[in-house]
């Protein structure tokens, strides 16, 4: 679906990408994870053109995104940033709808679109009148989910989208992503830097470290086989002190 | 049929020459002379209006070259030093620029006495101060300064006095009443002469130049008009003057009655035209919104998208802004007297220089409205696919509307207060009264201007305060708590 073919990127003085070459596969859910600073953050906003590979190339459906069809293309991608990223002068409705009003849809399309979202995210319709500072931060999370999903986008790409919520509203939020996710079958990227999260929700888990991929696979793989040390450390600094409660 | 034809070519004239304009500097005397030659070209049925207090000799002559007046009075001493500037006279002849003679009073830098100092001590002439080196003299600061003030005075007198001060002009005329000072410098034709009972002190040794007035006037205008004011060389005596201005800011006599009443000893017969204060303040009123309407909407008009410009485009942007904060630097006294030359007097020429005023807060607020839109935003609105023009009109605009509103009220409250400046260069409005009330150093008529100015930047405020209510979304007038 989305593929990354040797892609650098070379800020001011900070090597963030260096040399990444990344398969996505279709329907299924690819969690970015690592360190912050390792270029996992760097690597979603490429896929959705918001930056431009120095090197390398990024295609989505075979198609290398260039300036030119970017906006086509990101009309069949969904993306959802940390806090949502929720337009504060319009209401959730309006913030949902923009694409589609912007795409000249007719409004009972629209309302259709509306209703089913509303039902998938389980957000009140009353809700979508309000404005984003009237919501809370777990409603305005879902809110931004009906908007990356509103032109049912082929993609759906969520960078570290519950970073910013207390850990209730998290824990209820993470299973509906993940009952939605799973309904909907749609090609997931989500990054994360909770090794719990990403194990929670990823089919395929990718760690980065430095601007580089050092392992990809399940987290069965990368807990009995990790490619170095470092995924090693990573895993272990990351486990839950629960475990050690546990009865042995 | 000779009266016929008399009429006839007088009507005649009258219609190729169209109406005459009188202009007069911001200072009783000036203003006083353009009223009496402005009632006189009246008194030949040739219609005249009179812009008064036209800023300083650089507004009036430019205005007279460009045709935007066609007479107005000024001094010898002034057209040699500050207009010819070492050329010849002559050189008025090719810019089409005629010259009356001499009205009949010099206005010059003088020496004045208490009337009874001079008798008892039979002071006639500045060199009999010679004989009296006690004296106190008391000269104001410009004088002191002066390269041909106090210290050429003194050494073309060989004056001995040692007891000299500087002090503030209006202070010169207590001081001389109450005696304590002697001898001050005043121009000869000042008001206060005779109201302090001072005498003057005849410049034997012909040290301050000549300031006689005359009046400058377009080779181009009417024969009529010319034979009017040339009528008036040599009528007006230093005592006439004098007293003229002394009716005029000490008895706040209206000027126009002032010269009805000095053309009437001559057997010129005059109606002097006069308004009521509500008519007044009305006309004035209308001036001023028509100078900060016009040039506020085309401010509006031009300053968004130059700050669009300079948030899209960044280098063309720091250009930008630098030539409008350049622009803004310049004093606005002084652009406006640069637009003179461009645009001549009145209304235009003050509209531009403050449209120039009024666009840094504009500019500068949507630029940096623009910038301070947080960076998850403006990317949010680029990865739903907008295209660059939806992004702007429909997410960046809206959310840089609240600096872009209060920019636009930071340049109407300026704009208010900087277009009383505009009555220099004829323009009118609240600067009209403002000037007037300080040349004839009446505080009523100040108010009569700075009040409604004032009242007009508060409803100005006022109306954008409501106008941000109205168009300000109500998402983004909420405080959120943490977005």
């Amino acid at each position: 679906m989305l593929r990354c073919i040797d892609v650098f990127k070379h800020y001011h003085d900070i090597d963030a990408l260096r040399g990444v070459t990344l398969d996505i596969a279709p329907g299924r859910t690819t969690v970015l994870i690592g360190p912050s600073g390792c270029g996992k953050s760097t690597l979603i906003r490429m896929m959705i053109g918001l930056i431009q590979p120095d090197q390398g190339r990024v295609l989505f459906a075979d198609v290398p995104i260039t300036p030119a069809n970017v906006l086509a293309l990101r009309r069949r991608m969904g993306y959802v940033i940390q806090e949502g990223g929720l337009f504060p002068h319009l209401t959730a409705r309006a913030n949902v709808t923009l694409m589609a009003r912007h795409l000249r849809w007719n409004r009972q399309a629209i309302q259709q679109r509306i209703t089913e979202l509303a039902d998938l995210v389980q957000l009140p319709l009353a809700m979508l009148d309000h404005f984003p500072a009237e919501l809370s931060g777990g409603q305005r999370q879902r809110v931004s989910l009906m908007r990356a999903l509103m032109l049912d986008p082929d993609v759906l790409l969520l960078d570290e989208p519950l970073g910013a919520l207390d850990p209730m509203i998290r824990f209820d939020l993470q299973n509906d992503l993940r009952r939605i996710f799973q309904r909907l079958r749609k090609t997931v990227v989500l990054v994360t830097h909770d090794i719990g999260e990403a194990a929670f929700f990823g089919d395929m888990i990718v760690l980065m470290r430095d601007g580089r991929i050092v392992q990809q696979g399940s987290l069965e793989e990368l807990l009995h086989h990790p490619a170095d040390a470092f995924v090693d450390r990573f895993i272990t600094a990351q486990r839950s002190p629960l475990e050690s409660l546990e009865p042995t | 049929m000779i009266r016929c034809a008399l009429l006839l070519i007088l009507s005649i004239t009258t219609t190729a020459f169209g109406a005459v304009t009188v202009g007069s500097k911001s200072f009783n005397e000036s203003v006083i002379l353009g009223e009496i030659a402005a009632q006189s070209i009246r008194a030949n049925r040739i219609e005249a209006s009179h812009r008064r207090q036209l800023g300083g000799t650089r507004v009036l002559f430019d205005a007279l070259l460009r045709g935007d007046i066609d007479v107005y009075p000024e001094y010898t001493g002034t057209i040699e030093q500050e207009i010819l500037n070492g050329q010849p006279l002559a050189s008025f002849a090719s810019r089409g620029i005629s010259m009356t003679r001499p009205l009949g009073f010099n206005n010059t830098y003088a020496i004045g006495v208490r009337t009874d100092l001079a008798q008892r001590l039979g002071l006639k002439t500045i060199s009999d101060l010679r004989k009296y080196p006690e004296l106190t003299f008391g000269f104001t600061n410009e004088f002191m300064d002066r390269k041909d003030g106090w210290p050429a005075l003194r050494g073309a007198y060989h004056l001995p006095q040692a007891n000299v001060t500087g002090l503030d002009h209006d202070l010169a005329y207590r001081a001389l009443a109450s005696g304590s000072i002697d001898v001050t410098d005043l121009y000869s034709t000042d008001a206060e002469i005779a109201y302090y009972k001072l005498v003057i002190l005849d410049d034997d040794l012909h040290h301050f130049p000549r300031y006689d007035a005359v009046y400058l006037f377009r080779s181009d205008l009417n024969p009529i008009a010319v034979a009017a004011i040339k009528r008036l060389e040599g009528t007006i005596s230093q005592a006439q003057m004098i007293q003229m201005n002394a009716q005029a800011k000490l008895q706040r006599v209206p000027e126009a009655q002032v010269a009805s009443n000095f053309l009437a000893t001559l057997g010129i017969r005059t109606i002097p035209l006069r308004e009521t204060n509500a008519q007044q303040i009305l006309q004035r009123t209308r001036e001023h919104l028509f100078l900060v309407g016009v040039s506020l909407l085309a401010a509006i008009f031009a300053g968004i998208p130059l700050g669009i410009i300079a948030y899209v485009l960044p280098r063309i942007g720091q250009l930008i802004l630098i030539v409008i904060a350049a622009i803004y630097t310049i004093p606005s006294l002084a652009l406006l007297v640069f637009m003179i030359p461009l645009l001549g007097i009145g209304a235009w020429p003050a509209i531009v220089a403050l449209f120039l005023y009024s666009l840094l807060p504009i500019v500068r607020n949507t630029h940096e409205g623009l910038r301070e839109i947080p960076a998850s935003l403006r990317e949010s609105a680029r990865a739903l696919g907008l295209t660059p023009i939806a992004q702007l009109s429909q997410i960046e605009l809206p959310l840089a509307l609240g600096p872009i509103l209060a920019g636009i009220k930071t340049s109407a409250v300026i704009n208010v207060g900087t277009a009383t400046l505009g009555a220099l260069i004829g323009a009118g409005g609240y600067g009209q009264p403002i000037l007037t009330g300080i040349r004839l150093d009446n505080v009523a008529l100040i108010l009569q201007g700075a009040v409604p100015a004032a009242l007009m930047a508060l409803a100005a405020q006022g109306l954008f305060d409501l106008l941000e209510r109205l168009v300000m979304p109500r998402g983004l007038r909420l405080q959120p708590e943490h977005l």
